[in-house]
């Protein structure tokens, strides 16, 4: 009995509860998509989904086009976001951190709301729903999560270093391209992880941006598992989640994954 | 001069551009009209109907069900998150920390729709009925990371010495937590819980697979199944707005609230 009592009583025991948790609902469910991806509805252990998936053009030509698409929603937001970071960092106004948190305020409107309040927009101007418009939307939605991590690195830069450029007799092109851009580049790169990730695998946005005519990757992963094609659908999630795995290789930093919670 | 002014320009024009969508849904939902676009004068019967009994029951069936899911996930993913960082915070064995540490990140690092189709899976594996309870359970999963990451920077900052000084001055071990960890951790743990609150209200991804066959909806899939069904029900209009603002005043509530202690902690 005493040993249980000193066991509770030891605060580092408070983690056991927890760990039980997440291997059952965060570890066991990952655990499962593996184990479908290589099973057929009887739950034979086969290859047969993977040879689905490299036969049927379908599935690979919609990761193709959703890369593409995603690479160019990225391209848009770095484009669109830095120049609007770098402001918001350089500004010595009080209101910036007023002006930040409106930049932030739409991440947390849920995300079919600003999709179907971008539809209305569309709808509003008269332009016809399509690629472009797909686009756009994808923009719309992802351009606060490039600016936020940019922003916050650009904020931590010492401004000593700038200056010390400067009385080396850098011009100010050369002090950004030489000392600001690579000092912020691990803003950029969490950026692109928030955006470029999530592009292609939501697939509600994609559905209501083009009235279901162009379809992503995470549309197909959602047909699959919703016609109860769990296994092909198990497949997909995979090669999704092994997508997840490899680009967060390169983004060691993970706590600029939280940023959403910067604005707390 | 011009530099500075075009500067500000810039960033106005994106804020506008990035709030015109909400703006258009809130400025017709002062207007009838089945079709958003259409203008058929000013009015507020679409925010009468919205809130007339009887008229949109499962749409009100389905901002209930987002509220009260939200609730609970929050409730339970504070309580649980605010343990499980004390605990973290306090193992000694550094490769298990780092192992918790990082099953706490997958969550956060993962696609929705990987952990909506991952638990879909794990719930039909088990045979367990999808439902209220592993919808919620499903939203606990994904907003008690955000509560680890927002008590445990708490944690780090606290003397550690403050808790055994309790002991020593004869305080219970529930009597020090009480009085000297929870104080000090007391902000992280509402942050961590209205950032849950928000994740849990604003999720689809991980509900869509997880609401089951009986026609439980959140605000979010029953949007999305009536988006597929053609045209919007107009009621949608106000109650975007209604959530956007809420949303809203939840945010700047947080902000005012955060601002004293960021304060404080420049002072130091």
């Amino acid at each position: 009995m005493g040993k249980i009592k000193q066991f509770f009583g030891r605060r580092s025991s408070w983690s056991i509860p927890y760990l039980i948790f997440m291997l059952i609902f965060v570890v066991l469910p990952l655990v499962l998509v593996v184990l479908y991806a290589f099973r057929d509805p009887s739950g034979k252990f086969t290859f047969d989904n993977i040879r689905t998936f490299i036969n049927e053009k379908e599935s690979v030509n919609t990761l193709v086009y959703s890369i593409g698409i995603a690479l160019i929603t990225t391209i848009i937001c770095i484009l669109l976001g830095y120049p609007a970071a770098y402001i918001l960092s350089n500004s010595k106004f009080r209101s910036a951190s007023v002006m930040v948190a409106l930049f932030l305020i739409p991440m947390f409107i849920n995300v079919l709301m600003r999709t179907l309040a971008t539809v209305a927009l569309f709808g509003f101007m008269k332009v016809p729903l399509g690629q472009a418009t797909l686009i756009f939307g994808m923009v719309y939605n992802y351009l606060p999560f490039m600016i936020l991590p940019i922003y916050t690195v650009l904020q931590k830069i010492d401004k000593s270093y700038r200056e010390a450029a400067q009385d080396l007799g850098a011009d100010n092109v050369k002090v950004f391209t030489k000392v600001t851009l690579p000092l912020s580049m691990p803003g950029v790169v969490s950026g692109i992880m928030m955006v470029f990730m999530p592009t292609i695998s939501t697939f509600a946005i994609a559905e209501l941006l083009t009235m279901n005519n162009i379809k992503l990757f995470g549309t197909i992963i959602q047909e699959n598992i919703n016609n109860g094609m769990w296994n092909y659908g198990a497949l997909l999630s995979l090669i999704m989640l092994i997508l997840i795995v490899v680009t967060n290789l390169f983004n060691d930093d993970k706590e600029e994954a939280s940023a959403a919670g910067g604005l707390i | 001069m011009m530099k500075n002014f075009l500067a500000k320009a810039y960033v106005w024009i994106l804020l506008v551009l990035l709030y015109a969508p909400m703006i258009v849904i809130a400025v017709f939902s002062f207007t009838e009209a089945k079709v958003l676009g259409n203008w058929t004068g000013f009015s507020t019967g679409l925010y009468r109907s919205l809130f007339t009994s009887g008229q949109h029951e499962a749409l009100m069936a389905a901002v209930l069900n987002t509220l009260i899911i939200g609730l609970v996930a929050s409730i339970v993913s504070t309580v649980l998150g605010t343990v499980s960082a004390i605990g973290i915070y306090n193992l000694r064995n550094k490769r298990f920390k780092s192992a918790m540490n990082t099953m706490n990140n997958i969550p956060i690092l993962n696609a929705d729709i990987i952990t909506g189709v991952s638990l879909f899976l794990l719930f039909v594996s088990l045979g367990v009925t999808q439902g209220y309870v592993t919808l919620t359970i499903c939203h606990i999963t994904f907003c008690t990371p955000y509560v680890v990451l927002s008590v445990m920077p708490r944690l780090k900052q606290m003397n550690p010495n403050t808790f055994e000084a309790a002991l020593d001055l004869g305080a219970t071990p529930s009597q020090a937590l009480r009085k000297v960890i929870l104080p000090q951790i007391k902000s992280g743990m509402v942050s961590g819980f209205f950032l849950s609150f928000i994740l849990s209200i604003d999720d689809f991804e991980v509900s869509v697979f997880n609401v089951g066959t009986n026609g439980l909806q959140t605000l979010s899939t029953y949007i999305y199944a009536d988006s597929r069904k053609g045209g919007l029900t107009p009621e949608l209009r106000p109650m975007i707005t209604i959530v956007f603002i809420a949303v809203l005043a939840v945010l700047i509530v947080m902000n005012l609230r955060a601002k004293p202690s960021n304060q404080s902690n420049s002072q130091k």
